[in-house]
């Protein structure tokens, strides 16, 4: 079953997921990859503060185009991978009171251990989706250090409708990851004789 | 018309029109997954992705991949000449956002900003007995290129010895370890021996096969069988969600090795399997195939 959630949304609702939920998110997000994360942590800059509190970050690279009317529009954004940025999650996390990262790969032990100190999840979209979940962003509502970064590594402050993603990191120290990964191993072994 | 404009419409149907094969090999996938399935809603919102960006002519994936040409041309053509349409179609293409800018100087960390560089396009030449010339194109994601990986035989680890018994031991051994990282269900493509460099390319020129093509030698043949249906038995799944499906398909190509090295070079290809061939014949009329 798909749970619906709009943005900011609150640490008790945040709580009740459980990995393997399948969630369509709505509201305002940012999307956030290397550059951004790093300035986040050495700097903890204020003009993002607002649009982070109770909301979620994209890891994302889009591809961008200007439209007649002069305003920005994403072609294709689909998630990057996310463990570039696990040196740095937690304390964005926790600094900035996130509920919640999007991407992909999942992500290790000391963000694991940050959703659970802040009251966070990890969503993963699903790769390739570049098309479908750009047709997601209904609007782009603002961009910050689009001359210093670039596009990719902007933030892009984006509103989306119905984006779908699937918690495979919850609140309460479980992944989906560990979890495939634990099992799949098992078959490993019994395949190679080991 | 000149040649780059037909060089731009495949790469334009590369990124943006995903094979009928690949297509039709993830709606099994999509049919075989259990009804309420997570697997099954990622190869729902897959399925409709591919759709949309066939419709769209935007990119199925943003990451557009490294820009791999095989090119066969007749007796007359120039290789220069021939590299200049390419580099004016693939600028252009870039422009019109069919392609991402990935080309990346790894001394300065610069990108060209136009898919432009040194073997940036990566084109192989042949010159052949026909009087057309062939392109055949593949956008392989970075992602996915990521959990390639080479074994040396024989790999004690996985008990793992230079016969086909250990080349299958290490394909599910690198299966295991890409997890869901190179956008699962992919298909693996794998080259056994020659040495290490060709060893890869073999391993790679084999995703210009189709999916569910019947390998020319028997014994791989089955081999390849055998080792999806053992693949598909890892649990894995799309995106590393678990699920019934963790790989497309399997496709391997042996070539004779030096005595002393024995290796296996196991490349990943995501789902968004991108690829197209074309023909132009000396009258100009122009021919496409997936």
């Amino acid at each position: 079953m798909t749970i619906k959630i709009n943005l900011p949304v609150s640490e008790e609702e945040i709580r009740k997921l459980k990995i393997g939920d399948e969630v369509l998110l709505s509201g305002t997000m940012v999307t956030a990859r290397d550059q951004a994360h790093k300035l986040m942590v050495e700097k903890k800059p204020d003009f993002i503060r607002p649009y982070l509190k109770d909301s979620v970050i994209y890891h994302c690279g889009p591809v961008v185009r200007k439209n007649e009317n002069g305003e920005w529009e994403f072609v294709a954004a689909g998630p990057t991978t996310s463990s570039r940025e696990e040196p740095y999650q937690a304390d964005v996390i926790k600094e900035y009171q996130v509920r919640g990262i999007i991407g992909k790969g999942g992500m290790g032990e000391k963000t694991l251990k940050g959703l659970q100190e802040t009251g966070a999840v990890y969503f993963h979209a699903v790769g390739g989706l570049g098309t479908l979940l750009a047709k997601r962003v209904v609007k782009v509502k603002e961009v910050f250090m689009l001359e210093e970064f670039g596009t990719p590594e902007a933030f892009w402050v984006i509103e989306v409708k119905d984006f779908p993603v699937v918690v495979t990191m919850d609140s309460h120290g479980n992944s989906l990851h560990k979890k495939v990964l634990e099992e799949s191993l098992k078959r490993e072994k019994e395949l190679l004789g080991l | 018309m000149e040649l780059k404009e037909h060089i731009l419409e495949l790469i334009r149907r590369a990124s943006t029109d995903l094979p009928p094969d690949v297509e039709a090999r993830l709606k099994r996938a999509y049919d075989e997954a259990e009804e309420g399935s997570t697997e099954k809603s990622v190869f729902n919102v897959i399925l409709e992705n591919v759709k949309l960006a066939r419709e769209n002519s935007t990119p199925i994936c943003q990451d557009t991949g490294h820009v791999i040409f095989y090119v066969n041309y007749p007796l007359g053509m120039k290789e220069w000449e021939i590299t200049e349409e390419i580099k004016k179609a693939v600028i252009e293409a870039t422009e019109k956002n069919y392609l991402r800018p990935n080309a990346v100087d790894p001394i300065t960390g610069k990108n060209s900003g136009n898919n432009i560089g040194k073997n940036a396009p990566y084109i192989t030449y042949h010159c052949w007995d026909k009087d057309y010339i062939e392109f055949k194109l593949m956008l392989k994601g970075g992602g996915s290129e990521n959990v390639g990986v080479q074994y040396k035989l024989p790999d004690a680890s996985l008990k793992a010895g230079r016969d086909l018994e250990g080349v299958r031991k290490v394909i599910i051994d690198a299966v295991t370890k890409a997890q869901g990282f190179g956008c699962a269900p992919g298909t693996v493509g794998v080259g056994i021996g020659g040495d290490r460099g060709v060893s890869y390319l073999l391993s790679k020129k084999t995703f210009f096969r189709k999916m569910d093509s019947k390998n020319e030698n028997p014994v791989l043949a089955e081999f390849e069988d055998r080792l999806e249906k053992e693949l598909n038995s890892l649990g894995i799944g799309p995106m590393g969600f678990g699920g019934k499906t963790t790989v497309l398909d399997v496709f391997v190509d042996a070539q004779h090795r030096h005595p002393a090295t024995y290796y296996v070079s196991v490349s990943y290809m995501c789902w968004a399997f991108r690829r197209k061939t074309m023909i132009v014949k000396s009258n100009g009329e122009v021919e496409y195939d997936d």
